[in-house]
């Protein structure tokens, strides 16, 4: 993010859990506005895609003209993008599966990877990158299946990654917004998320070194 | 049913282990927490009653954020007459498979055998509804004992509340289904928001009055008294046939729109549901509302409520 802008948050509010999401930023003193069109768009720095239904979430960016204009925010730099659940499905590459994607972090992500809603489940699991640990919940929650070098994986559940950054871009499998502890969303507001992506190791996952449909990412 | 039934709640399920039923409202368990958790993630959709593969194919493409697979839709019970049950294990097995968003479906009031075989077909919701015919007319299905979550229709805080204590993750205001005449939905919203609001104004010696007044238990009734709000979402259902009426239901607080007869008694079912979809997501704006209105279909022509005799009432059932 450019230095000189001011702190800019949007939850969009179309379909999902928005209200989770910017309660958690209100316990960091930030406040966060509910984003349904274009005109709400207008001067964010930041913007969560929340957990919901990806179909649904989709089918409502696309018929109100929100898709691409996210899009083009994010590639010219103005717009960094977390995505939770749906969310982080969205922000992905095109997994061969409906919803299409963004493709905007280098990552894979399949949708309902773990089965049916009496597969979800809850743990609590270490963010190192976060130095902390979180009870994350997992709602018929997506599975990442490739990572490319274009992002970076900050946590993992045994062999999955479950928290991804690129540069401006955060996802997360599961549902930091349920946590009760606002830490990913502070850590999303830092600057340094703007910073151009480490590779990380490989741990279950195919990791590809060469991104496929890697998009021009502004500020780096 | 006595106030002192009502604080005893333990359901119909299980296996005697009636005892653990309140820990899940009472205590923010991880269990409760994962089933509400799915709740939230509807927030601001549209849950679409299907009774067949194609019609659930239609739902998820209008934007639907779940489908709820049922034997008839309830204008065609009320029109039919007979028992309603649990659709059928290959209608419902027909709908999981043609779509990617979840799928819910319908149990009998206190059958927790049919929600059992529900619970086995990995349904993701089970609506524990008045639109089917009850199979216990004294006890609910204690949802405590089940791992996926539960849906139930209420008309008041108190029946929310004895609903919760019970293990539904998620709450629906009851209309009368199957009329296409919202008046009772909106009836019923407003009513249990106005009880919410005098809980929250009542002084803390005055919450053991309001647990008995409400027939709700009383830590549970203490927990929405300190908190101010319900612990789980409310959305509404029963009557919801126009984007208007959808944009209506949400407008007096709920957090989403069950549709029933609605769309699939409409004159055309695709567009109707996606301009319902439409309405709801961003029901605020008039000019929004209003183009949704342009791109729906005829509305189902439906039966106004005063039209229907209060024995043929479903929203009386439960209690």
């Amino acid at each position: 993010m450019p230095e000189d802008r001011a702190l800019a948050v949007g939850v969009l509010a179309l379909q999902g859990a928005s209200a989770a999401h910017i309660a958690a930023f209100d316990e960091l003193g930030v406040r966060a506005r509910p984003v349904r069109s274009r005109p709400e768009l207008e001067g964010l720095s930041h913007l969560v895609i929340p957990g919901g239904e990806s179909t649904t979430i989709h089918h409502l960016l696309e018929l109100f003209d929100l898709r691409q204009a996210i899009i083009d925010r994010y590639n010219d730099g103005q717009l960094a993008l977390f995505g939770t659940c749906a969310g982080a499905i969205l922000l992905g590459i095109d997994a061969g599966e409906a919803p299409p994607r963004f493709g905007l972090l280098d990552a894979i992500l399949n949708r309902n990877a773990y089965g049916r809603q009496i597969d979800s489940f809850s743990k609590i699991l270490p963010l190192p990158a976060l130095g902390t640990e979180l009870r994350c919940v997992f709602i018929r929650a997506p599975k990442v299946r490739r990572v490319g070098s274009g992002a970076q994986v900050l946590a993992w559940d045994g062999d999955d990654p479950i928290l991804l950054r690129g540069s401006g871009l955060l996802a997360a499998t599961f549902h930091p917004e349920l946590s009760g502890d606002p830490s990913i969303h502070a850590y999303f507001l830092e600057p340094a998320l703007w910073n151009s992506v480490r590779s990380c190791p490989a741990r279950g996952v195919s990791i590809e070194t060469e991104a496929p449909n890697r998009h021009v990412i502004a500020g780096q | 049913m006595s106030h002192e039934d009502a604080v005893k709640v333990n359901g119909g399920g299980g296996e005697g282990k009636g005892s653990a039923s309140f820990s899940n409202a009472l205590t923010p368990d991880a269990d409760f927490e994962i089933k509400v958790g799915l709740s939230r993630m509807l927030q601001g959709g549209v849950i679409m009653d299907v009774t067949s593969a194609d019609e659930a194919r239609i739902a998820e493409d209008a934007g639907a954020v779940a489908v709820m697979a049922l034997e008839r839709v309830p204008a065609d019970i009320r029109k039919e007459g007979g028992v309603a049950r649990m659709a059928s294990v290959e209608r419902i097995v027909s709908i999981q498979e043609a779509v990617t968003i979840p799928t819910m479906a319908k149990a009998r009031i206190g059958h927790f055998q049919e929600a059992r075989v529900l619970e086995e077909l990995g349904v993701d919701f089970i609506d524990e509804s008045e639109v089917l015919t009850p199979a216990d007319n004294e006890h609910h299905i204690d949802k405590t004992m089940f791992r996926v979550p539960f849906v139930c229709g209420a008309r008041s805080l108190g029946e929310v509340l004895r609903r919760i204590a019970e293990g539904a993750a998620l709450i629906r205001t009851k209309g009368e289904a199957g009329t296409g005449d919202v008046s009772e939905a909106v009836r019923h919203l407003r009513l249990i928001h106005r009880e919410l609001g005098a809980l929250k104004a009542a002084g803390r010696e005055e919450l053991l009055a309001q647990a008995k007044h409400l027939a709700a238990p009383f830590d549970l009734v203490r927990q929405v008294w300190e908190q101010g709000k319900l612990p789980v979402p409310n959305f509404a259902a029963g009557g919801v046939a126009t984007p208007a009426d959808a944009a209506l239901v949400m407008s007096l607080g709920a957090e989403s729109v069950f549709v029933g007869s609605g769309i699939f008694k409409s004159e055309e079912p695709a567009r109707t549901a996606a301009a319902i979809v439409k309405a709801t997501a961003r029901y605020q704006e008039a000019p929004i509302v209003v183009e949704a209105c342009r791109e729906a279909g005829d509305a189902m022509r439906g039966i106004a409520v005063d039209q229907v005799a209060p024995e043929a009432q479903l929203q009386t059932r439960g209690w």
